[in-house]
């Protein structure tokens, strides 16, 4: 009884010194366990007196508690420390890239027609298309460009025999729209068309958007708007300055070319605007009555505007991308500079 | 159509200055391409009168001159000009001037002799394209010591317009002025021209026989012109600003009426004309070598001007050689008409040319301006080459000429139009000065055209004339109102946009390439293809619509191999071309090409090289977006582009909607393709097809698994495995997944083992053990029976 403080100093001693979980718990059996020492002395009791022992009994178990508490306490300092440990093996370097990274992208100029059928769409629009291979009657005709017109030198068309062509603009998409659709209409016509040019700023094979609103009351000022909101909103300025200059198209009329003020210099003068400050982004006009007729629309009830723009054009101002040709050669670092 | 600042001014001067004049006839709608001055800038060039002339003493082809450039003393310069003449007036850069091209006129010595300045030729002063041949004679009254730039006017710009084709009416100085005229609010005057009474009776019989494609034809007889005669330099100088040669006076003067009127006249020489005039369409078999030397042969629908020995020039479009004005002409036919426009519209351009006259004709020449055009190129004429005009001779049929046109302008329809009610007065005022005939009735205008205005029929065409002269960003600004009302919308379509996204998110990158390819490209990759050949290409390399998206994709991936790019994936949608133009399907495809490493250079990244799988998953990934795979199908079969042990048509709904495949070796050797790559290609239409979800309650009760492992002979495809394994494994198999594919050490050679997963679940209730023994029996059986496999231990 005389060496328990002796002893549980000796148990302190081996808690402390334990190294891990494993040794930590041979101390706890060595001085706690069934066959431990300090259970050894509370067998011992029964030497003692009757008056001796509840004293004695008292003292025992308090230092077996104390001991108890300092092997918890150092039970979590040792686990604590082997989590440590292990985090600290586990660590990683989480700046390396992730794992098979393939990123990939739309054409740009995909990515313009997208663009421009999303802000139309919102609105109201439905997207239309059509074939590519046309007949001189979709392509002209019902347009109001009758053979030997003047007009039909405006788009050098590509040929296959005397009546098919490629589609020199999207406007036959139109054509079929309202043939077979009875107004309002409201639709926008993405896709790829024709002409036999090709030189710096010219390629055999663009891609235009045209659209179409037919409805009763519609007027100019409405064309005017929608352009206008348009430009706006592509461009992301409110700001930006639109006008309209009267132009010619067989298939509107009034007819109007679309200036904005130039996006690179803002209207100060640059090369992309040849130092006018102006940029000419698009085509329009309120439905020419005979295109109407063609497609069996009553001109006195319905009126509608038309416009048609070249989303290359479109693409190249608003990415700043400076040769027309980069377009179709798909490189792939061309490309990936849209993704 | 380009034209001198001031030759337009003479007519209408507005107080603006010229960008302001440009400005404002753009935003009229005849926009101003450039406006340039009409000569290089230089500086100190006088007239001088050349005193004497010497021969260089050392040199031969030089000579030494002494010229009054009106300073006082006579100054000696050194001349190599061969037609440097004693009396001449000539244009003088003293020392110290500048002329074009920086070129500083200093003292110098020529081979010894002082030369204090230059005489100058029209192409040292810029004033001409080619080198001139001679120092510039000018007129003999020439003030000498006279700034040559204000003798020569030279401080003018020229205006250059592109006109749209509805505006013939603007292709003159006439037509501009009146333009400007009414955009001012001015008045416009051009020369007077008075009729030239005739001083002989000499004519020559003019009959129209095609009067509907020639309804008014004027001619007349010059007599005894000197066409030897020096155009006046104010002539030449005008022809130049407006873009046009001096090629001697009898042309200059017809084309100085077309520039300044607007009606393109044509002189023959009357000595080379037999019998009389026809104007009459050509005959089978008639030829004509045309001015410029080219010999045609002419067609049925072409308008000639002819005698009675045949065809003499193209009409309104090119003269003849031989019936042409020459040096030696000395009586002159001159021709003033009226061609319909839709009897040269195409005519020029179906022959390959392409003149002034072709480019006013075919537009709408005034058939009103006929006789005023006689009148003053014969005035002009008899100015400049002398002569006696005889009589004008007139063919004429009433009938053929253009009917006059009334057009009718509502107020209402005009204010609905524009969203705005413009002042009555205003109107009639825009409508009065363009030369519109104008009656204003009640709540409406009765409008006459003008015989110049072809492009004005309708009532839409005055609202746009009203709207521009009021200026199209001086109207309203609103937006369309319109119902709002919902559309259906097929939920299992799948959109374009989302196709799309999916091969973007499996790291394709979207190529756009020209739907037409070369021949050779096309039929070494499909040699059977049949697609429309373009009549005129824009080269041979460009000539066939693709039958098939892979040519533009192979040429895009070799651009790229040749850029060191060399893991290449791209995708492209668009129209591929098949069958003749009668019977031509126009089908919208997805393609897909991919080469190099399968996965992108990175430290955690094998070196492995794509191949046909990764293709396939990345094809069946798009097969199951919408939700409806199992109408898919991958079957072994060979096309011409693929390696035959490497391609599979692919399937929907049975019918055949694409292929996938690796390049064959062949034809990428031939196409000279130094890496293997694997294609896709499937209909768009069927790859949008989805399918709309039905939900299935889940069960509460366990699944079963059994793993099945099979050996197979390689030529039996693992599909027909699945499939009769799917057949057997009746109603409640909720899953069949292959999760290992096995050959070498423990299969027999030839053979493959595969490695079936099966999950059954009963919805109702727990399927108990013998019932899917029994079910594996019959699978084991079956396949066994079927193909061959067997059961691996």
């Amino acid at each position: 009884m005389d060496h328990l403080p002796a002893l549980v100093s000796e148990a302190r001693d081996a808690i402390q010194a334990a190294q891990n979980v494993a040794e930590l718990d041979e101390v706890r059996v060595r001085y706690l366990g069934k066959k431990g020492e300090m259970t050894a002395l509370l067998k011992g009791l029964g030497k003692l007196s009757a008056e001796e022992r509840p004293a004695a009994g008292e003292r025992i178990n308090h230092a077996k508690q104390t001991l108890a508490q300092e092997i918890d306490v150092k039970r979590q300092a040792l686990e604590r420390e082997a989590l440590d440990a292990r985090l600290a093996a586990e660590r990683i370097d989480v700046t390396l890239p992730g794992r098979t990274q393939s990123p990939g992208g739309l054409h740009p100029v995909t990515r313009t027609l997208e663009r421009i059928e999303g802000l139309f769409t919102r609105i109201g629009f439905d997207v239309a298309v059509g074939p590519e291979i046309e007949d001189d009657y979709h392509n002209f005709e019902a347009l109001n460009i009758p053979a030997h017109h003047p007009a039909r030198g405006m788009a050098d068309t590509f040929y296959f025999d005397a009546t098919r062509l490629l589609r020199t603009h999207t406007s036959p998409v139109q054509v079929r729209t309202m043939k077979t659709t009875e107004p309002p209409i409201r639709i926008v016509c993405p896709g790829r068309v024709y002409r036999s040019d090709s030189d710096l700023t010219h390629t055999p094979m663009f891609h235009q958007v045209e659209g179409l609103l037919v409805d009763e009351d519609i007027s100019f000022a409405d064309l005017k708007g929608t352009i206008e909101d348009f430009l706006q909103a592509f461009f992301e300025r409110d700001d930006l300055s639109v006008r309209f200059r009267p132009s010619y198209f067989p298939f509107t009329e009034p007819s109007a070319e679309v200036d904005i003020q130039c996006v690179m210099c803002s209207g100060d003068g640059c090369r992309v605007c040849s130092h006018s400050g102006w940029l000419e982004v698009m085509g329009c006009g309120m439905v020419h009555p005979e295109v109407f007729r063609h497609s069996g629309i009553d001109a006195e009830r319905f009126t509608g505007f038309a416009f048609g723009m070249g989303a290359e054009r479109l693409a190249m101002l608003r990415y700043g991308v400076n040769d027309l040709r980069l377009f179709f050669e798909n490189d792939l670092r061309f490309l990936r500079q849209f993704a | 159509m380009k034209f001198s600042e001031q030759w337009l001014r003479e007519w209408v001067s507005p107080q603006l200055d010229t960008q302001a004049v440009a400005d404002q006839i753009t935003m009229a709608g005849l926009e101003v391409d450039a406006v340039e001055p009409v000569s290089a800038s230089f500086s100190a060039v006088v007239v001088a009168e050349v005193l004497t002339k010497d021969k260089h003493p050392d040199a031969d082809k030089l000579n030494v001159c002494t010229v009054d450039d009106g300073s006082g003393a006579p100054v000696q310069v050194v001349c190599g000009a061969p037609n440097v003449g004693v009396g001449q007036k000539v244009p003088f850069a003293q020392v110290g001037g500048l002329l074009p091209g920086d070129f500083k006129i200093k003292k110098a010595k020529l081979r010894g002799v002082e030369s204090r300045g230059m005489i100058c030729s029209a192409s040292e002063l810029g004033l001409e394209e080619e080198t001139s041949a001679g120092i510039l004679e000018l007129p003999g009254d020439a003030p000498v010591g006279i700034d040559f730039r204000a003798f020569m006017n030279l401080n003018d710009m020229t205006v250059e317009v592109d006109l749209t084709p509805n505006r013939g009416d603007c292709l003159s100085i006439k037509g501009m002025a009146r333009e400007v005229g009414v955009l001012n609010r001015m008045a416009v005057t051009g020369p007077e021209i008075t009729p030239v009474p005739a001083t002989t009776d000499e004519t020559f019989a003019v009959d129209i026989e095609a009067t509907e494609q020639c309804p008014r034809y004027l001619g007349r007889v010059i007599s005894n012109v000197d066409v030897t005669a020096e155009t006046p330099l104010w002539m030449v100088e005008r022809l130049r600003r407006s873009g046009v040669r001096s090629i001697d006076p009898v042309v200059d003067v017809t084309n100085y009426v077309m520039l300044e009127l607007g009606q393109p006249m044509h002189a023959f020489d009357r000595d080379n004309l037999t019998g009389s005039m026809v104007i009459r369409m050509a005959r089978p078999e008639e030829t004509l070598t045309l001015l410029d030397g080219q010999q045609v042969a002419l067609r049925p629908e072409t308008l000639v001007i002819a005698d009675q020995a045949g065809p003499l020039a193209m009409a309104g479009i090119m003269g003849g050689e031989l019936s042409g004005v020459s040096e030696t002409t000395r009586t002159i036919f001159l021709e003033s008409a009226f061609f319909s426009p839709l009897a040269i519209a195409g005519q020029a351009r179906s022959y390959g040319l392409h003149t002034d006259a072709s480019h006013r004709f075919e537009r709408g020449v005034d058939p009103l301006l006929t006789p005023q055009a006689v009148e003053r190129a014969t005035q002009l004429l008899l100015d400049i080459c002398g002569g006696q005009a005889g009589p004008v001779v007139e063919a004429k049929s009433d009938a053929a000429m253009p009917a006059p046109r009334r057009v009718v302008l509502r107020e209402a329809r005009l204010e609905k139009a524009l969203s705005k009610r413009l002042g009555k007065d205003d109107v009639t005022d825009i409508l009065e000065r363009l030369g519109f005939g104008v009656v204003v009735g009640d709540g409406d205008w009765q409008v006459d055209v003008p015989s110049w205005r072809f492009d004005v029929a309708i009532e839409e065409d005055l609202v746009e004339e009203v709207a521009r002269i009021h200026g199209y960003n001086n109207l309203p600004v609103r937006r369309p109102a319109a119902r709002l009302s919902l559309r259906a919308e097929d939920e299992a379509v799948l959109s374009l946009k989302q196709l799309r996204r999916q091969m973007v998110a499996r790291g394709f990158q979207e190529a756009i390439t020209y739907s037409f390819v070369a021949p050779e490209l096309q039929s070494a990759l499909l040699p059977d293809a049949v697609s429309p050949v373009l009549a005129n290409p824009i080269s041979a390399d460009l000539s066939v619509m693709r039958a098939s998206l892979l040519p533009g994709l192979v040429r895009a991936m070799e651009h790229n191999l040749n850029r060191q790019q060399n893991r290449v994936r791209l995708f492209e949608t668009g129209l591929v071309f098949n069958g003749e133009l009668d019977a031509l399907s126009q089908v919208p495809m997805m393609g897909a090409l991919v080469c190099g490493a399968r996965d992108p250079e990175g430290w955690s990244a094998g070196k492995a090289g794509v191949d046909f799988y990764d293709l396939k998953g990345d094809l069946e990934s798009l097969l199951a977006l919408g939700g409806n795979r199992d109408a898919w199908r991958f079957e072994p079969a060979e096309h011409p582009a693929l390696h035959p042990g490497q391609s599979a048509q692919v399937l929907f709904e049975g019918q055949p909607a694409g292929w996938v495949g690796t390049l064959h070796p062949q034809v990428r050797a031939t196409l000279g393709l130094k890496v293997d790559a694997i294609v896709f290609e499937v209909r768009l239409d069927h790859l949008s097809q989805g399918s709309v979800p039905a939900f299935e309650p889940l069960s509460r009760f366990p699944e079963v698994r059994r793993d099945l492992a099979f050996t197979l002979a390689d030529e039996r495809p693992v599909q027909a495995l699945l499939d009769s394994a799917r057949v057997e494994a009746g109603e409640y198999l909720k899953d069949i997944t292959l999760f290992d594919v096995y050959a070498g050490k423990g299969v027999a050679e030839g053979h493959k083992s595969i490695a079936l997963g099966l999950t059954w679940q009963h919805p109702s209730r727990t399927l108990n053990d013998e019932e899917i023994n029994q079910l594996v029996e019959s699978i084991v059986a079956q396949v066994h029976a079927e193909l061959g496999a067997e059961l691996r231990g």
